[in-house]
């Protein structure tokens, strides 16, 4: 096969025992959360991440870790107990989606200005309003200037897979930031998919290691001050230096990517190229919805078309590069966005990636796909009409509109 | 614990100065006072809201704390506070941390009786061990001095002015210490900055309760209430005198006033010098004075009463004598 694709089997023979479950995406991200045992875990409900802290709260419960769990009154001090806790020295959690990220919008920014560790599954789902539980990306992509690195999961697979590897991203010492790791509401969080687990608890846990704060609240021997005011005179150093955490970042996540997979067999990268060698036409996309693209590639593949799909699984920091090196010799592109930018000609991950290819100098006829909004179905057909579009641009036709919607009525 | 001032002038101050207070502002006392109130093997963790005490305290790179603070935003001082006592459980179990620690969350009454409400009500009721001090000095002072809803009726502020159509703020302050009392946590108290020793053993008592506590201090803002630079303490005293700002603790549900005034003085005692009630004194809001005295007077009749509950229900609980 041509194509390369990111979760490569490692060499056998370091691979540790796998097991096999049928696990819904919330199941999967609480059995990652049960290997590694964290400190603290603060959580309130919000449909559809409710599940995935049932479970936890069912391993509390049971045992089977012994975090403290603190059944907070709102996100909002879900995130400021998190933020407490990680401040006190511990490994810290909470999970969250949609209208919670909102409450604790104000804490999400806090968090990652006090360069806290913490990791945060979000299960996407449209921000309201109206009031809509289903999945769209407006959640997550709303906050991804908040300084939180994102990581996005394909499947009820790589939210375990990147749920792990979070841990490893946030507490390395040269990055030293929060990670949200997010998936699909329902399509992901409540769908039962064949997942491979790494057996042995042990395992996990050495690779994500003991948490060694640096400078933390219950250190009796240097007591620390935790956000104090910051003004003109400082304010902008201390956020260059979080930029520098997200220079930093990329080589820390394309390490533990290939690490994770010497214990896995599934090695992760910043982005996946799937069919993109020869690509003429290709989509990007993130999330639940990669799948199904390929699903379309391969149909199209069948058929003598050379279509291909970008996946991006760590949207912040940005792989601008990686992308447009993945894309450099297509002759049609369009972006997939499961969030609308408001105001803006087309989604934000378009709108980036339109960013990075005038840097690259990459002069490819580009379009916005917006689909998916509140939950709205995409499948296999509608996304063979996006690579039919794609394939008009690409024998010269003339983009007609940069944005337009898949699976809209009008 | 009784306190005992001489030792306490012993006790190294965590409280640096050099913070940037106002001269006079009352708050600084009762936080150096508080770091004091932790035994010589007890470490402190602290938690401040946004507001007069956390920006005056942390400037970075400066910081007047000495013993470990956090401040996050404005409404979650005691959230955090609740995370950072979480941490310590599950750390002290693990064998990561070996020393004792204590917890405080503070915040002024914006951070406290308004915004931060949520987030103090539900870190008291899951239990969390550590006290919460609300400097309450009846207004945003540090956004420059707005109504909240502990600004008593009449004041006036940036936002109740007084003025031709309204008489300065029209509703009485909220009862926050009722509402906290009614958490059924161990220890609530009432106290004010001019009773160093009642204010001492409260804060001792509520650091060394078992659980969650929640102490209201009256921290008068000279700034606020147009009063003078050196006057904060002494409309500390009246408002304790005149029977406004009652001292009083609840333990276990069994209230305690902790000082009884011997001649309660005229609510216009602690009004009239404030510069903040001075639209008061005419014929038109006359009725505004009155209603305060009322207010007052039922307050403590009802605070009365709630005491001596609290003595039946001892004496019904004690084992009969012979």
């Amino acid at each position: 096969m041509s194509t390369t694709v990111a979760n490569q089997k490692a060499s056998a023979g370091k691979v540790a025992a796998q097991e096999v479950l049928g696990l819904t995406g919330n199941e999967a991200a609480a059995e990652a959360l049960k290997q590694v045992n964290p400190d603290v875990a603060a959580v309130f409900p919000i449909t559809p991440q409710t599940e995935l802290m049932h479970k936890f709260a069912e391993y509390v419960a049971n045992g089977a870790v012994d975090t403290e769990l603190i059944n907070v009154e709102s996100e909002h001090s879900a995130m400021s107990a998190t933020v407490g806790a990680s401040a006190a020295g511990a490994r810290a959690v909470t999970a969250t989606s949609a209208n919670g990220l909102a409450l604790m919008w104000e804490i999400v920014a806090i968090a990652s200005s006090l360069r806290l560790p913490i990791v945060m599954p979000v299960v996407n789902r449209a921000i309201s309003g109206p009031l809509n539980i289903h999945c769209d990306h407006s959640d997550t992509m709303g906050c991804r200037d908040l300084g939180w690195i994102q990581l996005y999961s394909e499947d009820s697979q790589e939210a375990y897979d990147n749920m792990i590897q979070a841990f490893r991203i946030a507490e390395n010492k040269s990055v030293m930031l929060p990670v949200m790791v997010t998936f699909d509401g329902f399509i992901i969080s409540h769908t039962m998919e064949r997942v491979e687990i790494i057996s042995d608890d042990k395992i996990v846990r050495n690779f994500v290691g003991e948490y060694q704060p640096e400078n933390y609240l219950l250190n009796a021997q240097h007591p620390v001050t935790y956000g104090p005011l910051d003004l003109p005179d400082w304010l902008f150093e201390h956020k260059r230096q979080e930029i520098q955490g997200f220079l930093n970042a990329p080589e820390v996540i394309k390490q533990v990517g290939r690490e994770y997979g010497e214990i896995s067999g599934r090695s992760y990268d910043l982005l996946e190229k799937y069919r993109m060698d020869d690509a003429e036409v290709a989509v990007v996309a993130l999330g639940s919805t990669a799948g199904t693209a390929k699903a379309a590639v391969e149909e199209l593949r069948a058929e003598g078309v050379k279509a291909g799909l970008v996946k991006i699984r760590c949207f912040r920091p940005f792989p601008g590069k990686e992308i447009c090196a993945a894309l450099a010799k297509c002759k049609a592109v369009s972006v997939m966005d499961r969030c609308i930018s408001f105001g803006l000609e087309g989604g934000p991950v378009f709108n980036e990636i339109r960013g990075a290819a005038y840097g690259a100098g990459l002069k490819v006829p580009m379009v916005s796909h917006i689909y998916g909004i509140g939950g709205r179905d995409i499948n296999v057909t509608q996304i063979r009409g996006v690579f039919e579009e794609l394939k008009k641009l690409a024998s010269g036709g003339k983009i007609e509109a940069v944005e337009s919607y898949v699976g809209l009525r009008e | 614990m009784a306190l005992n001032l001489k030792k306490l002038s012993h006790k190294p101050e965590m409280l640096a100065p050099g913070h940037r207070a106002c001269s006079g502002c009352t708050a600084p006392f009762l936080i150096r006072l508080a770091l004091k109130m932790v035994d010589d093997d007890e470490k402190l963790v602290t938690s401040i809201a946004t507001g007069c005490m956390e920006v005056v305290t942390t400037i970075y790179p400066f910081s007047a704390w000495r013993c470990s603070n956090i401040h996050s935003a404005f409404e979650n001082s005691a959230a955090t506070c609740s995370g950072a006592e979480a941490a310590y459980r599950v750390l002290s179990k693990r064998g990561k941390v070996k020393e004792k620690f204590k917890f405080l969350a503070m915040g002024g009454d914006g951070g406290t009786y308004d915004i931060g409400f949520q987030s103090l009500s539900g870190a008291m009721e899951r239990g969390h061990e550590m006290l919460y001090i609300c400097y309450d000095n009846e207004g945003y002072m540090n956004t420059g001095i707005q109504r909240s809803s502990a600004t008593p009726k009449g004041a006036e502020t940036n936002t109740s002015f007084a003025g031709s159509a309204k008489p300065g703020k029209e509703q009485h302050r909220k009862d926050l210490t009722a509402c906290l009392v009614a958490h059924d946590i161990p220890y609530v108290a009432q106290a004010s900055v001019h009773n160093i020793r009642d204010l001492g053993d409260k804060i001792y008592k509520g650091l060394h309760c078992g659980g969650p506590a929640f102490l209201n201090v009256l921290a008068p803002c000279h700034r606020g209430w147009r009063i003078g630079v050196d006057q904060g303490v002494e409309y500390a005293r009246l408002a304790v005198e005149t029977n406004f700002w009652p001292l009083f603790e609840v333990e276990k549900g069994a209230y305690k006033i902790n000082y009884k005034p011997k001649t309660q003085l005229p609510i216009t005692d602690w009004i009239k010098g404030q510069g903040r009630f001075k639209h008061l004194f005419n014929d038109k809001n006359k009725h505004i004075v009155d209603e305060l005295q009322a207010e007052t007077d039922r307050k403590w009749k009802s605070l009365l009463r709630r005491e001596a509950e609290a003595l039946e229900d001892a004496k019904a609980a004690a084992p009969a004598s012979a």
